[in-house]
């Protein structure tokens, strides 16, 4: 059992829920507070979903500057297991520990489906457990989803496997290459807009595909401690 | 110079603009007869916005309070708090207790429609917070004008998004309500919010403010020019073209500051901080300083300079009147006041002590050290006036119920029954929502069930015991139109078998009564009926009205809206591992329907859609006891997983029940008709029908239970994997061809 850290910033939502999903995976989930300092010696952390700051100025653009994030990134850099879901993901591309950023949806509201991904890249902290080339079904919920890079950020992607999940059977908000997910370089920090913690109950969720999520963790931190 | 009452006492005659504040001569002579002279400025606001139609129920309390009769009694035990508080609380069992209300934001949302909407959210969540509890979920019954006019291409664009904009924020799921188009709407949309939250029972607070020496605290968003006079006004009068512009502006919401609010007043209850607490809707301030004042024993005394202020220009008047959204006021003990603003500063949370309880019963308030406002806060908040409006039964019903949709001509053969089944599966009203439903976050919280299209929405509460809750909301507002005291019935039996069909006991009602002119005696008298009604309705079925909401005035130019009673019925389900959905599951099942159809074509969508808008004759006769004996036969069918889908018939009759069972999953059906007119078959909205499926290993023990509670039970045919529905010998339609009309209509209306 793993302790896993999941951030609340003021106006996230689904912080209750990665707590849960944690829970059911098995490990045992931390809270951690945006205004404190401490990581509380987690081995990993999840930046949930919401509207941080009411996702005023700019999606994740306040968070990024909270306490907590100074030590989120630190970490992140020194190889911490750090999950971006949804707004989580807009607050990691604020922060620079991904790259490109999030705008609002081509289609000018807000979606709420069931959405099938393409698991592009399993060589992450947070997808090795998953098949290349998976077909999985994530729910996705948002208003500013729309991935967006320059050419150049985006050639590297697709050309470094760093492109993790892609949107099948259409593009629910103008995604560039429909790019659902990212990583960094080196497969800690993992960012995407559907959100697995919504994936783990059949009673609750159109797929069990969030499990995977936890079950790829799993495998890197035994890896990792052996 | 402000207007005191020692000024206001030395100038009885000054003339003063009551008439422009809605209110009329004789009641603002009795005002000046309860004060004793004429009232200052500030008390002249107060008086005029909590006198106001949509804060007194002056026109409708006189029928409202016929719901006293019903009790407090719910199949499941006492309710710890029902009408009069600012939400019902419902015992579910295992020391949970849930409260839920029902509210309308008509007018707002068709001067700004985003906004309107958003705050018609953020209020019914506020009022349900106040009760101790937290919001676990909201649904929107909305309605417009016909989908092809013009000005709902911006009204329900603005309104969806604004129900969303603001849901979403707040972490809401969105699990129910409805989308329904008639050109009575057309210049007024109805925006309807419910709002359900859960709550331990010790965790129950009532708004009083009690002990002297008690401090008022207001606390969230500062005030602004919100608003100002917008309950009393844009609620009281109707939109006339012509008329004085009397619009003034529209509340603007903040749902990231409302979250804020949720949580930091969840923390002030869990450390039992709070003695008395209101939240800040219409009135604003006006109402909650009365209402807390005269709900407890002793008076109130605030210093109104003390109010943070968004526009430092406001008067004390419009600091009064003012509608800022995201406000609460708690009545707080003096020990406890550093520890409640430091968990406000946790929340980054403006909190202010403007005043405190004091001793007699007099709310006075001040303004630069001059006392502005001195009144027995009673007589604001409860005082008003109460009207008996003329009611009259109209003229014209007679006509209209003798203009019976049973003489409308018929199918003649299969090709004609195809094409009806297509036509009413793409229009407006049964075409597929989810353009709208697709821009609420029904996931947040984890612990949604079931959802839209569902045909009740289904919350888990208790994640080891399973224990959980269903809401439905439904008005056929075309049947209240031919009969408003059947149409009322017919609602309530409508969304109590909505709630049944998931597996939920049905436990309790909230309303939201939705009409034209008071001042029309056609309209008192719908109204008057449709109040009847439910308190008939809810008798036979034992299940009490918690709380609810009248909306007047609902007109778009002369014309009024048809009635629209919005009924609310909460259940409760032991597990929800039991929930039963309303799609076909498995290829094989076999199909039955329960209940008897009946040659009820009146008001139904077959004659408005088939037969270019008809509306006459008579709706169909509810049967309480029948629906009761129907609910219990599916409860039970649930608990024993008998069952592998049920679907409520309402609008559409049996062709529409068919078609959305089979597309949800993408499984056909061959079924034979009962004798009889396929017509009558396919399209008559007897209530009291479901349409069930299940396996050949259940069917016995399903048929026993039918026979065992006097359920008429026909085997219509079974779930088939060919993409197809047939009727047997007459048509067959491809599911394609299905989906492509009933997906159509929204999306290529707002496809701009």
């Amino acid at each position: 059992m793993s302790r896993i850290g999941v951030v609340t910033f003021p106006g996230s939502l689904d912080d209750h829920d990665a707590q849960r999903a944690v829970k059911l995976a098995g490990h045992e989930p931390v809270a951690l507070w945006h205004a404190h300092e401490s990581l509380q010696e987690v081995e990993a952390v999840i930046l949930p979903g919401g509207f941080s700051y009411g996702d005023y100025l700019r999606c994740g653009a306040i968070a990024r500057f909270s306490p907590i994030m100074t030590e989120v990134i630190r970490a992140a850099e020194g190889g911490l297991p750090v999950l971006g879901i949804c707004n989580g993901f807009q607050v990691l591309c604020e922060s620079h520990l991904l790259p490109g950023a999030l705008i609002r949806n081509d289609v000018r509201t807000f979606v709420c489906r069931d959405q099938k991904l393409r698991v592009e890249s399993v060589d992450t902290v947070w997808t090795n457990a998953f098949v290349p080339g998976q077909e999985i079904v994530i729910v996705l919920k948002n208003g500013e989803g729309g991935f967006v890079a320059d050419a150049a950020t985006i050639e590297r992607l697709e050309g470094e496997n760093q492109v993790v999940f892609r949107y099948l059977d259409g593009n629910p908000n103008g995604s560039l290459n429909d790019i659902a997910g990212v990583t960094n370089a080196r497969g800690n920090v993992v960012g995407l807009m559907p959100h697995p913690e919504h994936n783990m109950e059949e009673l609750t969720s159109p797929s069990l595909d969030g499990r995977g999520f936890f079950a790829s963790l799993e495998r890197f931190l035994t890896a990792h401690v052996g | 110079m402000v207007d005191t009452v020692t000024h206001a006492a030395e100038t009885p005659d000054l003339e003063q603009p009551w008439a422009a504040l809605g209110l009329r001569g004789n009641e603002y002579d009795k005002i000046r007869e309860i004060l004793g002279r004429r009232p200052t400025s500030c008390e002249l606001a107060m008086y005029s916005v909590m006198w106001s139609e949509h804060c007194s129920y002056k026109s409708s309390k006189v029928h409202l309070k016929k719901f006293g009769v019903l009790g407090d009694e719910t199949p499941r035990g006492k309710l710890l708090a029902g009408i009069g508080e600012q939400a019902g609380v419902v015992d579910i069992g295992g020391d949970w207790a849930v409260t839920f209300k029902i509210e309308s934001h008509n007018h707002p949302s068709y001067v700004e429609p985003y906004q309107g909407a958003a705050t018609g959210v953020g209020g019914i969540v506020r009022d349900i917070l106040a009760m101790g509890a937290r919001p676990i979920g909201v649904m929107d019954p909305l309605r417009f004008g016909p989908l092809d006019a013009p000005d709902t291409a911006r009204v329900l664009p603005g309104i969806v998004a604004g129900v969303g904009g603001y849901g979403n924020c707040l972490g809401l799921p969105n699990i129910g309500g409805e989308v329904v188009f008639d050109p009575t709407y057309y210049g007024n949309p109805l925006v309807n919010a419910l709002c359900v939250g859960v709550l331990k029972h010790d965790d129950l607070h009532l708004a009083f403010a009690r002990g002297t020496g008690n401090k008022v605290i207001l606390y969230g968003a500062a005030t602004g020019g919100d608003g100002i006079g917008g309950a009393s006004i844009l609620a009281s009068e109707t939109f006339d073209a012509d008329g004085p512009a009397k619009r003034p502006s529209v509340q603007v919401g903040d749902p990231f500051m409302e979250k804020l609010l949720i949580e930091c007043t969840l923390e002030l209850f869990a450390e039992d901080l709070i003695q008395g607490i209101q939240d800040l809707g219409a009135a604003g301030l006006s109402c909650a300083t009365s209402e807390l004042a005269s709900a407890g024993d002793g008076g109130m005394h605030v210093n109104l300079n003390t109010v943070p202020l968004r526009d430092h220009t406001l008067a004390p008047e419009e600091i009064l009147m003012s509608e800022s959204q995201e406000r609460m006021m708690a009545v707080v003990e003096p020990h406890n006041v550093d520890r409640f603003l430091e968990i406000c500063a946790k929340w980054d949370v403006l909190a202010t002590v403007v005043g405190e309880v004091t001793d007699g019963d007099r709310l006075i308030i001040e303004w630069d050290g001059e006392v502005v406002v001195d009144v027995d806060p009673v007589t604001v908040a409860h005082d008003g006036p109460t009207y008996h409006r003329p009611y009259a039964r109209p003229d014209w019903i007679d006509a209209l119920n003798a203009d019976s949709a049973s003489r409308l001509p018929r199918a003649r053969d299969g090709e004609e029954l195809a094409d009806t089944v297509l036509r009413l599966a793409g229009s407006p009203n049964l075409c597929d929502k989810s353009w709208v439903t697709d821009q609420y976050d029904r996931y947040v919280r984890g612990n949604t069930v079931l959802a839209q299209p569902e045909d009740g929405g289904v919350l888990r509460i208790d994640e080891e015991s399973g224990l959980g809750i269903a809401l439905a909301t439904d008005c056929n507002a075309r049947f209240a139109y031919l009969n408003p005291y059947l149409g009322a019935q017919l609602a309530l039996c409508e969304a109590y078998r909505n709630v049944a069909v998931t597996g939920a006991e049905p436990v309790a009602i909230t309303d939201c009564l939705n009409f034209g002119s008071p001042e029309d005696p056609s309209v008192m008298w719908q109204f008057s009926e449709a109040i009847l009604g439910l308190v008939d309705g809810c008798r036979a079925l034992g299940t009490p009205v918690t709380g609810g909401n009248v909306s007047f005035y609902n007109q778009t130019g002369e014309t009024n809206i048809i009635p629209t009673p919005v009924v609310g019925v909460l259940g409760v389900i032991d597990d929800v591992a039991d929930r039963v959905t309303a799609g076909f599951s498995n290829p094989g099942d076999a199909i039955f329907l329960l209940g008897d159809t009946r040659d009820d074509l009146s008001g139904t969508t077959w004659a408005d859609v088939i037969h270019d808008g008809h509306l006459g004759g008579m709706p169909p006769l509810p049967d309480f006891e029948h629906e009761q004996r129907l609910a219990q036969v599916l409860v039970a069918a649930s608990k024993a997983h008998l069952l592998s889908s049920a679907h409520d018939l309402a609008d559409g009759g049996l062709s529409q029940a068919l078609v959305e069972s089979c597309l949800r999953r993408g499984l056909g059906v061959a079924l034979t008709l009962p004798d009889g007119d396929p017509t009558v078959q396919l399209f008559s909205e007897t209530p009291g029908r479901v349409l069930v499926s299940l396996p050949a290993s259940t069917a016995q023990e399903f048929e026993e239970l039918c026979r065992r509670h006097d359920i008429t039970l026909t085997r219509l045919g079974e779930v088939t994997e060919l993409a197809e529905l047939e009727v047997v010998g007459r048509f067959a339609l491809p599911l394609e061809e299905i989906r492509t009309r009933w997906q159509a209509p929204l999306r290529e209306a707002m496809a701009h």
